[in-house]
């Protein structure tokens, strides 16, 4: 399935942009995406952390996606 | 203000001029809106859950902002001044943690985001 990942933050620096688009197999999870991602974009494992959101809620690492979620990458907040 | 209300404690967070002796020009925020809003709301829930407040008001801005100026304001009131004074410091600390919302430091020599690397 094509899936966009929506990039806030310094991941926008990182992905060169708003968002990114990849292809993944039908039943991929979180953690497969988050693998995927930082062996296109090393970058991404230099950040203390980063969090992935699945329609605007926090997701765990073994939450499925689907093709019509919104998914973003959720670098280390900083508001306030 | 209501009548049943005793007290309303407000944080007003300010842009300052240094981070680690750094001279900083100005803030860029920037926030993921839609759930930035659902984070807030339930961070607010959550001060509603803790503590006997009356009225919570959470406020962030995005965009520029320059040294000075006001990105944040929370206020809650209540009938006393302890629950009022917990659930304000409650709500701007775990909105620093949860809340989809980053902020870049514009220094004279570059820029940092805030909090993204160890």
């Amino acid at each position: 399935m094509n899936i966009k990942i929506l990039a806030f933050g310094i991941a926008k620096d990182i992905f060169g942009g708003t968002s990114v688009n990849l292809e993944l197999a039908n039943d991929a999870t979180v953690y497969n995406l988050k693998y995927i991602l930082e062996q296109q974009y090393p970058r991404l494992k230099q950040l203390a952390s980063y969090m992935v959101a699945v329609n605007n809620e926090y997701a765990l690492p073994g939450d499925n996606l689907h093709e019509r979620d919104e998914i973003a990458i959720i670098p280390p907040v900083s508001g306030g | 203000m209501s009548p049943e209300s005793g007290g309303i404690d407000v944080f007003i967070g300010t842009v300052r001029n240094a981070t680690k002796g750094k001279n900083v020009i100005r803030l860029e925020f920037e926030a993921y809106e839609p759930m930035a809003i659902a984070e807030m709301e339930k961070i607010a829930n959550q001060a509603f859950e803790k503590w006997p407040v009356q009225k919570v008001l959470i406020h962030h801005r995005t965009g520029v902002l320059d040294v000075g100026e006001v990105p944040v304001v929370i206020a809650v009131s209540a009938a006393h001044r302890a629950a009022a004074f917990d659930a304000c410091r409650y709500i701007i600390d775990t909105l620093k943690q949860t809340v989809p919302i980053w902020k870049k430091e514009i220094f004279e020599d570059g820029e940092v985001w805030v909090a993204a690397h160890p």
